[in-house]
């Protein structure tokens, strides 16, 4: 692995986007607004945004980043520079590690600001510290990273990329105790939970806005959603091949 | 001396056999024309020598070493048929990425910038180029790391013929430096600016020679005739 190698992607990948205003914006605002219309939505009902606003927050960054990631990765894919990389002497985690770390920060920029809106502004009451919510949201946002870019393997056109949100988040989203919560759902429902990665997102979050100290679950939790990122880092190089047909 | 063995070269792509079995040798520090008519596995072949294709048989070997050795990664360089640099960056940011995933540090941008001729428009982005100016950019990646060997896959398709002109100068340039330039073109008359000439149809080899020497053997003045002399021939035999 080499550092700069990996340095040189990340950075490249933060340059084309700067091209794109239009998504950064996008990336940025939305999170926020979205937070917002909860929040008004339950209008003096605190009880249920306190509820509902932590399993938010583990969502958007992870559903976001899968998306833009598997986009981005497919282009690479398709337009001929991936075959152009692995021709040169480039690692094949130096990429991967690379576009982690790029939509990382990006995520990192995300969840300050939705964080630092529902906590400061709108008054999501909260036990834990506030820079945990933030740290969920970062590494879920890896995570999402790192399934986009396993899953753009699979997809030959962006229309197969973006289908994939459906196919993959969405499951999670149900599944991850927002709606019922995961001890209620019939046995093999929660089964299939446990190896979902979302669920541990969800639970991280609920933690520390249940409790005033970081418990020993909030922190199997976050070793849980590493483990699936270094995992899924995994099953993405082995994708990446330096030969095709 | 040869920088590139190939044989007994067998590929399959799906189902199909591309290549049925194929031998060559291209020497060291000369332009190795590739022609031939598109579809007749010119792409496929540039592939193998690169080490990026998936073969069924048979050995290529570049530099001593098996095609697609880690090694080689600094050694050859490859420029694909659809230029592969990215339409959100600006010129010199390609550069610069690609220059840093090769370790090269210094001059190597702003010589192979100059080499293509694309130093004025470093600052534009690149999706907004034509798609001439784009595969110069695309071969200013090549050019990079003064590879020992290129594979260049249709360089000047779509280019206009006073640049088409100006390339070839630069590849014989490079050829006079000690470079091995392995050209593909479905335009004959780029042939003559090649020293040695592989000919393609159908996945094989009909011929493997001097342009000059195709020329006398088939009795004809240009490559064109001659190559449809040798079709004819390859037809009959």
């Amino acid at each position: 692995m080499s550092v700069a190698i990996t340095v040189a992607v990340a950075r490249r990948v933060l340059l084309q986007l700067r091209r794109d205003p239009r998504t950064i914006a996008l990336l940025l605002v939305v999170p926020c607004v979205l937070m917002a219309l909860l929040w008004w939505m339950y209008d003096g009902d605190e009880a249920t945004f306190d509820a509902l606003g932590p399993p938010l927050l583990a969502m958007f960054p992870f559903t976001v980043m899968f998306l833009v990631t598997s986009v981005t990765t497919l282009r690479e894919r398709s337009s001929g520079t991936l075959e152009r990389l692995l021709s040169m002497p480039m690692g094949k985690i130096d990429l991967l590690v690379g576009y982690a770390l790029a939509f990382g920060l990006v995520a990192l920029v995300q969840a300050l600001l939705a964080v630092g809106l529902t906590v400061g502004l709108l008054g999501l009451n909260l036990a834990g510290p506030i820079w945990a919510l933030g740290l969920v949201a970062v590494i879920d946002a890896v995570l999402g990273t790192v399934l986009g870019l396993f899953v753009s393997a699979f997809a030959e056109t962006e229309f197969q990329a973006v289908q994939f949100m459906p196919a993959l988040v969405l499951p999670q989203v149900l599944l991850c105790g927002l709606f019922v919560s995961r001890d209620a759902l019939p046995g093999v429902l929660h089964a299939v939970s446990a190896i979902l990665p979302l669920s541990y997102a969800v639970d991280a979050m609920q933690q520390v806005q249940n409790s005033a100290s970081l418990t020993a679950d909030f922190w199997i939790d976050l070793a849980v959603i590493v483990g699936f990122v270094v995992a899924l880092l995994g099953l993405g190089a082995a994708t990446l091949r330096r030969r095709t047909a | 001396m040869m920088s590139v063995q190939i044989s007994g070269l067998r590929v399959v792509r799906g189902g199909r056999e591309v290549i049925p079995d194929l031998d060559a040798a291209i020497p060291s520090g000369q332009i190795t024309g590739l022609l031939g008519p598109s579809g007749c596995g010119k792409t496929t072949l540039l592939r193998a020598i690169v080490g990026v294709q998936v073969i069924a048989g048979g050995l290529v070997t570049v530099l001593e070493e098996a095609a697609g050795s880690a090694s080689l990664r600094r050694r050859v360089a490859y420029q694909t048929q659809a230029p592969s640099v990215y339409s959100d960056l600006s010129v010199r940011e390609n550069l610069e990425f690609f220059a840093a995933v090769l370790g090269l540090a210094g001059h190597a941008v702003d010589d192979a910038l100059e080499t293509v001729g694309m130093t004025e428009s470093e600052q534009a982005l690149t999706g907004r180029l034509s798609g001439g100016q784009r595969s110069r950019v695309s071969l200013a990646v090549a050019l990079l790391a003064k590879p020992e060997i290129m594979v260049l896959d249709e360089p000047t398709v779509g280019l206009d013929p006073v640049l088409r002109k100006q390339l070839w100068g630069t590849f014989r340039e490079l050829a006079d430096a000690g470079a091995t330039l392995i050209v593909s073109s479905h335009v004959m008359d780029e042939a003559m600016h090649c020293d040695r000439l592989l000919l393609m149809r159908d996945g094989r080899l009909i011929a493997d020679d001097e342009p000059d020497a195709l020329m006398r053997r088939t009795n004809t003045a240009d490559i064109e005739s001659a190559f449809l002399t040798l079709v004819d021939d390859d037809a009959a035999a």
